[in-house]
């Protein structure tokens, strides 16, 4: 059996740019949720994580600001490119060694070109994933053809695990998974329209929860199977499953969230009794929460300590699994359980063990989950090696 | 023993099963030509209506590839994948949900822009639960999504896997799949 391992990793959120920076916001319990006025956006307000423009300055000037090539980058990429650099800082894993993959999360990429260019095959060109991809592995000097994951709200789990799968396949010994996505008029108003959008910050699992936050971030981990890179947490198992059932609404019993839970523990040899922290998807849908509460209590995991963190990044779509995951497992290696920010009431038929405040304690292993339209779900398990 | 049991090509109109022409209407327009297929195989499926365009090439190309081919009672839903990758994302029907922004933004347009949307579809209609990935790419790189496939049926519990290549933008759509299956020693 190949192991892999977390090499390095990086989040950049409207919370910091470091994986550090970002943890050390979420101990203090802040949100980068906010309520935002823009008409361009939306006619209402909403409340959203979105970077601010200073941010883009930043990110456009950053280290690689006498780069006159960055200028050809959009914020979705420049984002991209911030994350990934962060994390193979120090990673030793250079991209360019023929053993290296690139794999891309997102699920929209480019897409708010598509609200201000004219209609045409150049416009085509510039929106699509691959061009994205295959723009960020020249910048990098990946040598392989990237690969790129659109896999809906699972597109960041389904990257972990396309990267641990083309690993142990003996195709590559180092993987780059980024993930990002932008929140443009496009996004907003497609959940507005599914009337989706919480009036206020979210509240995950909350009995009076009506609705998400969207949020803009992006991440990156780099995985291996050579353990003198590992930063001393694995990427144990994982597995997705889809619920055969409706397009937008969840399934009605989390028997298929529940199955992909339970194979992915399988995968990692481990029983519902070995987790200790469990990072769910917890959007703050009524029915979203209610299908995943389910989920986990046909797994036998409803006594695990249980968190969201959309109360404080929002749904990071394509980024999401990421972000969380990395947030996840900086929770194991410095033994912190973070609460579920927005979380009063249970609401949800239970029970869960829903975290309310920040608990210092030993943490071994954890369980990550998604699901997203389509009826798709997926579970990661990570843990300390 | 795993071997590919079926394929479906759709391609300029005209759809192969196997590699014998099974359908065509040469001088249709793409969503004329998904209608049409859609009567030839004499389904009374009212989603369908609903889907767009993508979807309806992929649920299409999926009904011939599974059609005498495929026998459902021999697998449970867990032991069913479906791995598919395309060019141009849901870029077609991210164009159509974004004209309707300017007036009332749709929400079941909206669903549809994302590729993977098709998968749920495709799982609906034969309650596939097992595992799913969707990937995009410039071109169909066949040996990545094949050893993916065959990955997930050695290590991740799958026993039969619908996989290939579904694109459309505009009226250029394309589908090439394929039905892996694992057999058990038969007789």
């Amino acid at each position: 059996m190949t192991d892999i391992f977390i090499v390095s990793d990086n989040i950049l959120s409207p919370l910091g740019v470091t994986t550090a920076e970002n943890f050390s916001q979420l101990r203090l319990g802040v949100s980068g949720v906010r309520r935002h006025e823009d008409a361009a956006m939306s006619v209402e307000p909403f409340y959203a994580a979105l970077f601010d423009r200073e941010h883009f300055k930043q990110v456009g000037s950053g280290p690689q600001s006498s780069d006159a090539s960055l200028d050809k980058f959009t914020k979705f990429e420049l984002l991209l490119i911030a994350s990934i650099t962060d994390a193979l800082r120090n990673s030793g894993i250079a991209a360019i060694d023929s053993k290296t993959i690139f794999i891309l999360s997102t699920t929209k990429g480019n897409i708010s070109l598509l609200e201000t260019g004219a209609n045409d095959p150049a416009l085509a060109d510039r929106v699509s994933l691959h061009g994205s991809a295959r723009r960020l592995a020249e910048y990098f000097g990946f040598v392989n053809r990237p690969v790129v994951v659109s896999n809906a709200c699972i597109s960041g789990i389904v990257a972990m695990l396309t990267a641990r799968r083309l690993i142990r396949s003996g195709q590559y010994e180092h993987a780059v998974v980024a993930g990002a996505d932008m929140i443009t008029k496009f996004i907003l108003s497609g959940f507005q329209a599914f009337q989706a959008v919480s009036a206020g910050p979210c509240k995950p699992f909350d009995k009076t929860r009506d609705g998400i936050n969207l949020g803009e971030g992006a991440a990156s981990v780099i995985l291996s199977s050579n353990a003198k890179y590992s930063s001393g947490i694995k990427l144990m198992g994982g597995s997705v499953s889809n619920d055969a059932n409706h397009l937008s609404a969840p399934s009605r019993t989390g028997e298929e969230l529940s199955y992909a839970i339970t194979r992915s523990l399988e995968e990692a040899h481990l029983s519902a009794a070995d987790i200790d922290l469990i990072s769910a998807h917890g959007t703050a849908t009524v029915y979203n929460d209610e299908m995943e509460a389910r989920a986990i209590s046909l797994a036998h995991l409803s006594s695990v300590p249980l968190n969201s963190l959309k109360g404080y990044y929002g749904h990071t779509l394509g980024a999401a699994g990421l972000i969380e995951s990395i947030a996840t497992l900086q929770s194991l290696r410095e033994g912190i359980v973070l609460p579920s920010l927005g979380f009063s009431e249970m609401g949800v038929s239970g029970p869960l063990n829903i975290c309310t405040e920040l608990l210092s304690t030993p943490l071994k292993t954890c369980l990550k989950t998604a699901s997203g339209f389509g009826g798709c779900n997926a579970a990661l398990v990570l843990g300390k090696s | 023993m795993q071997s590919v049991t079926a394929n479906c090509v759709i391609r300029d109109r005209a759809v192969l099963k196997n590699g014998e022409t099974f359908f065509e209407n040469k001088r249709a327009g793409l969503g004329e030509f998904l209608l049409a297929l859609y009567q030839y195989l004499g389904l009374n499926y009212p989603r369908f209506y609903k889907m767009d365009a993508l979807s309806k090439l992929g649920w299409l190309a999926t009904e011939v590839l599974l059609k005498d081919s495929f026998k459902a009672e021999d697998y449970k839903p867990e032991d069913v994948g479906i791995v598919l990758a395309n060019a141009n994302s849901s870029f077609d029907t991210d164009i159509k949900y974004f004209e309707t922004v300017k007036e009332i933004p749709s929400p079941s347009l909206f669903v549809y822009t994302l590729p993977s949307i098709m998968i749920g579809e495709i799982c609906i209609r034969n309650n596939f639960k097992g595992e799913s990935a969707f990937f995009v790419s410039q071109r169909y790189d066949a040996d990545f999504v094949e050893q993916y496939v065959r990955g997930l049926m050695d290590e991740n519990g799958l026993r039969a896997c619908i996989f290939g290549w579904v694109d459309l933008l505009g009226e250029a759509g394309e589908a090439e799949i394929f039905l892996l299956e694992k057999k058990m020693g038969s007789a």
